[in-house]
C-alpha cells in the first residue's frame, strides 16, 4: 500500500502547516502536520497530501553505495 | 440569447441562424457553403477510408486542447492510419440545453483551426439539443473520409516477426493533462495534451520509404495507451512484441505525474502521437524520415515484433528484467496504495 | 530520460545486475526462500519492474495481505453505499476503492455522488460547500494513510464542521503480520516489512513478532533496488539461521519511527476488540476506531448502519493464498468467473492483489 513519493522543499509557507514542494518540475502544496523542522532544500515524502517523514540524503548515499559494493563479488 | 435553447435543435429558424452564424462562419468551405444537407464531391482515384469517432471527453477545455480540436484530430489520425489522405469530416453536435453560446463558439473555431491545418474541410453535419440534465454540454461525433494511395497496405494485422516497432514521441502526455485538469490538480509544469493532427507526418514516412508496402502498421495510442494499442495489433497479427522501457520516449514532468498520480505511463491515453510497424530494413530511414517532421522530432525505436507468445506484448524494463505489458483494466484510476 | 531524484538512482539497471549477481552467488542450492512482500506497494514494485526475473528459481516472494483495498470486507462497502443511499450523504473516498464491489456486487462508483480524493483534507472543503448534506468519507489504509486521517478529525473539530463524518476502516500491520505467522501451516521464511507503514512506527513494533515466531523481518524501501538488497539481506539471515529485524530503507524509516504522528493518531483512534479482514477473518486488536471524544465524526456512532454480510464463493483460496499457503492458480476460481474484471474474492479486487498481479504480469 502506501503510495509515497520524494520531493524537495522549495517554499514554506507562512505559518508552517504548509509547504510547496517540487518532484520533475512538478509542484503540490503538502501539508505538514506530520512533520516537523522543515527547511526548503529538504527532503520529504509525500502521501495522500501530506509529508509523512524526511529523507535522509547522507543514508540514501550510504544506501546506493551498499548496492554497488553488494554487486562487486570475489571472483 | 446567449444559451443553447430547444429551437436550436428544431430545424427551424434559430437552428438556421446557429449553423449559418456559428457553423459556416466558421468552417467555410464552398461545399459547406452550398447549403444543403448533403456534400458531393469527386473522389480520386483509388480506395477510400473512412472513420467515425464520437467525442464524450471532460472537461471541455484542457491545457493543449479542447473536445473541439480533439474531435478534429482524432478522426483524421484514425483516417490517416490507414495511410489514406483525409480530405473531408462531417460533424456532428449534440448540445445540452443551457450550453454556453460563447464557449460553443470557442469550440467551434478550435475545430475550425485544427481542419484549416490539418488541410481538411469540415462539409457536413448535424445538430440536436437535448434537455438540461441530459447531456455534458456538447457531444461531438465527426466521421472522415481519405483516399488510399495506390501500393499502402497498412493494418494491425500484417506485423510480422523481425518487424521493428516505431512510437513517433513522448508518451502520456494526454492523459495526464486531462486528468490533471478534470481533477482540478494544480501541478504546474508544462502538462500539456499532445492532441494533434497527424496525416502531415504520416505522408512524409510513406514519402521516405522506397515501397510502402514495407510499412505494415500504423495505430495511434489513444484510449489505454501504447499497452492498449500494442496488445490490439499483437493479437491482430498473431505474433508477439518485446518493448524496451529505456527506449520509450517520456519527459519527465510526465513521469513526475504518473508517479504522484500512481499511473502507468504505457496505459495512459495519447492524442498525438502514432506507433508504427515496419520491416526491419526500413526501420532506420522511416525513424529520420519521422524525426526530421516536428510531430516526430523525438521519434524511437521501441521494439520489435517476434514470433514467441503470439497475442503477448514483453517489455524489458529499465531494471533490465522482463515481465508482461498489459492493457488496463478499464480507465486507469489514480491510487493512494 | 527522467530525472526523478530519489527515484531513478534505485533504479539503475547496473546497480540491479550487481544485485542479482550477489543473491544468486549466496543462495544455497537446493534451498527454497520463500519471501513473504507484505506490502501492496512491494507487490507492485516487484511486479512494475520484473525483480522476481531477476532472481534464482528458488528465491519466490509471496504477496502479503498488505494492500487495505483487498482485506476490506464487502460488507463495510456495503455500509457505505448505505450511508448514500439512506442520508443522501456524498461518499468521499481514495479512488482505489471506487471499483470494488461489496457482498451486494455493487461499487461506490456506481453512487450517485461520490467524489475522488487525493488528500482527506478536501473532505473539509466538500463539507462546507454542502452545509445541507451529510459528507462521509471511506477511510482505508494501513498506519501510513491513519494520521492524515487523524489531522482531518481533528480539522473538522476546530472548524466546528457539523455535517462531516469517517467510515474508519484504518488497520494494523503488526497484527496481521501475527496472524499471518501464527499459522503452523505458514510457508513463509522471511518478511520484506513494509516501507511506509514503518517511516511511521519505525523499528520497534517488528521486535515482538521476531522474538514471537523467528522470522526473520527486513524493513524494505518503496524502489526495486531497495527489495533487492533487502531480499539479500533476508536470505543471509536465513544462511545463517538468524532471526532478526533489520531495516534496509534507512533513508527513511528509524527505530522510534514519526512520534508526531503517532501521537496524532493516538490522540483520535482507539484500538478496535476486534475486526473482520476479507480474507482473513476477525483478527483481534487490528484496526482502529474513533474515541469517544470524537464520536460525533464517527460514521458508526452517527448513523444506524445495519450490518451487512460478507459472503466469499465456495472454492475461494483467498484465505490460503493471502497466507501464503497457496498461488493464484491453485484456486479454481482464478480465470473461471474471477477476473480483474469481475473479482469475487479479495486477491483479485485491487491491482495489488496476489491473484490481480498473476493475471497481469503472469509467470
Amino acid at each position: 500500500m502506501c503510495l509515497a513519493v520524494p520531493a524537495r522543499v522549495i517554499a514554506v509557507e507562512e505559518g508552517g502547516a504548509n509547504a510547496r514542494v517540487e518532484l520533475g518540475g512538478l509542484e503540490r502544496s503538502v501539508s505538514l502536520a506530520l512533520v516537523e523542522g522543515v527547511k526548503v532544500g529538504d527532503y520529504l515524502l509525500i502521501h495522500v497530501g501530506f509529508a509523512i517523514n524526511t529523507i535522509d540524503p547522507e543514508e540514501a548515499r550510504r544506501t546506493l553505495a551498499l548496492f554497488a559494493e553488494a554487486g562487486m563479488l570475489e571472483p | 440569447m446567449s444559451r443553447v435553447e430547444a429551437a436550436h435543435g428544431a430545424g427551424g429558424r434559430a437552428m438556421g441562424r446557429l449553423i449559418d452564424e456559428l457553423f459556416r462562419q466558421a468552417f467555410d468551405n464552398p461545399l459547406l457553403n452550398a447549403g444543403d444537407d448533403f456534400a458531393a464531391f469527386e473522389v480520386p482515384a483509388g480506395r477510400m477510408v473512412m472513420s467515425t469517432d464520437a467525442h464524450v471527453i471532460t472537461p471541455l477545455t484542457f491545457p493543449g486542447g479542447d473536445i473541439g480540436a480533439l474531435s478534429v484530430h482524432g478522426t483524421v489520425n484514425d483516417v490517416a492510419m490507414s495511410g489514406a489522405r483525409p480530405l473531408y469530416l462531417s460533424a456532428a453536435f449534440i448540445l445540452e440545453e443551457g450550453f454556453s453560446l460563447e464557449a460553443l463558439r470557442v469550440i467551434v473555431e478550435s475545430m475550425a483551426r485544427a481542419a484549416r491545418e490539418a488541410g481538411v474541410s469540415i462539409v457536413t453535419g448535424d445538430t440536436k439539443v437535448v434537455p438540461r440534465g441530459k447531456g455534458d454540454g456538447v457531444y461531438i461525433t465527426t466521421t472522415g473520409v481519405g483516399v488510399l494511395g495506390e501500393g499502402i497496405n497498412i493494418s494491425g494485422s500484417r506485423a510480422r516477426a523481425g518487424d521493428r516497432i516505431l512510437i513517433s514521441g513522448p508518451i502520456a502526455e494526454h492523459g495526464v493533462a486531462v486528468l490533471a485538469a478534470r481533477e482540478g490538480l494544480a501541478l504546474g509544469g508544462e502538462l500539456r495534451s499532445d492532441s494533434a493532427a497527424l496525416n502531415g507526418l504520416v505522408e512524409v514516412m510513406l514519402a521516405g520509404l522506397d515501397n510502402p508496402d514495407r510499412l505494415h502498421c500504423l495505430r495511434d495510442p489513444t484510449r489505454g495507451g501504447v499497452a492498449a494499442a500494442l496488445n490490439e495489433m499483437a493479437a491482430q497479427s498473431g505474433v508477439g512484441m518485446r518493448i524496451d522501457e529505456a527506449l520509450v520516449p517520456l519527459r519527465t514532468e510526465v513521469a513526475a505525474a504518473c508517479e504522484l498520480l500512481g499511473l502507468e505511463p504505457l496505459q495512459v491515453a495519447n492524442e498525438g502521437r502514432l506507433i508504427a510497424i515496419c520491416e526491419p530494413e526500413s526501420a532506420d530511414g522511416l525513424l529520420a524520415a519521422m524525426r526530421a517532421h516536428p510531430l516526430g522530432e523525438q521519434a524511437a525505436i521501441i521494439g520489435e515484433v517476434v514470433g514467441d507468445d503470439p497475442g503477448r506484448v514483453a517489455l524489458r524494463t529499465r531494471l533490465g528484467a522482463e515481465r508482461w505489458l498489459e492493457p488496463p483494466h478499464g480507465e486507469p484510476l489514480p491510487r493512494i496504495c | 530520460m527522467s530525472g526523478l531524484k530519489f527515484i531513478d538512482e534505485f533504479r539503475d539497471p547496473a546497480l540491479a545486475q550487481g544485485l542479482a549477481a550477489a543473491i544468486a552467488a549466496e543462495v544455497e542450492p537446493g534451498r527454497d526462500y520463500r519471501i513473504m512482500e507484505f506490502c501492496g506497494g512491494h507487490t507492485h514494485a516487484i511486479q512494475r519492474h520484473g525483480v522476481q526475473r531477476l532472481l534464482p528459481e528458488n528465491v519466490r516472494y509471496i504477496h502479503g495481505p498488505g494492500c487495505p483495498v483487498c482485506v476490506l470486507p464487502g460488507a463495510r462497502i456495503d455500509a457505505a453505499i448505505h450511508l448514500a443511499e439512506t442520508h443522501g450523504a456524498i461518499l468521499c473516498s481514495y479512488a482505489d476503492l471506487l471499483r470494488v464491489p461489496g457482498a451486494s456486487r455493487r461499487a461506490l462508483g456506481q453512487c450517485r455522488d461520490v467524489r475522488t480524493l487525493y488528500s482527506p483534507e478536501e473532505v473539509l472543503s466538500i463539507a462546507r460547500d454542502n452545509p445541507e448534506r451529510e459528507v462521509v468519507f471511506i477511510a482505508i489504509g494501513f498506519e501510513t494513510t491513519t494520521p492524515p486521517t487523524a489531522v482531518l478529525v481533528k480539522q473538522a473539530q476546530a472548524q466546528g464542521l457539523s455535517n462531516l463524518s469517517i467510515l474508519c476502516n484504518h488497520v494494523l500491520t503488526p497484527a496481521a503480520m501475527t496472524a499471518i505467522l501464527d499459522d503452523e501451516d505458514s510457508a513463509i521464511d522471511a518478511i520484506l516489512g513494509p516501507s511506509h507503514v514503518s517511516a511511521i512506527i519505525g523499528v520497534a513494533p517488528y521486535r515482538p513478532i521476531v522474538e514471537r515466531f523467528r522470522t526473520p523481518i527486513v524493513i524494505a524501501g518503496f524502489e526495486p533496488l531497495d527489495v533487492m538488497q533487502a531480499t539479500l539481506m533476508a536470505i543471509r539471515q536465513l544462511n545463517a539461521a538468524c532471526a532478526e529485524v533489520e531495516n534496509q530503507y534507512t533513508r527513511v524509516v528509524d527505530e522510534q519511527g514519526n512520534r508526531r504522528a503517532q501521537a496524532l493518531v493516538d490522540e483520535v483512534f482507539e484500538l478496535r476488540e476486534t475486526f473482520e479482514w476479507r480474507g482473513l477473518g476477525w483478527l483481534p486488536g487490528s484496526a482502529l476506531r474513533l474515541r469517544e471524544e470524537y464520536a460525533e465524526f464517527d460514521a458508526e456512532r452517527r448513523f444506524d448502519i445495519p450490518s451487512f454480510e460478507s459472503r466469499e464463493p465456495n472454492s475461494c483460496e483467498c484465505p490460503a493464498i493471502l497466507r501464503g499457503r497457496k498461488q493464484p492458480h491453485e484456486c479454481r476460481l482464478f480465470g473461471h468467473g474471477c477476473t480483474p474484471e469481475t473479482p469475487l474474492g479479495a486477491c483479485m479486487v485491487s491491482s495489488e492483489g496476489a491473484c490481480a498481479a498473476a493475471w497481469s504480469y503472469g509467470p
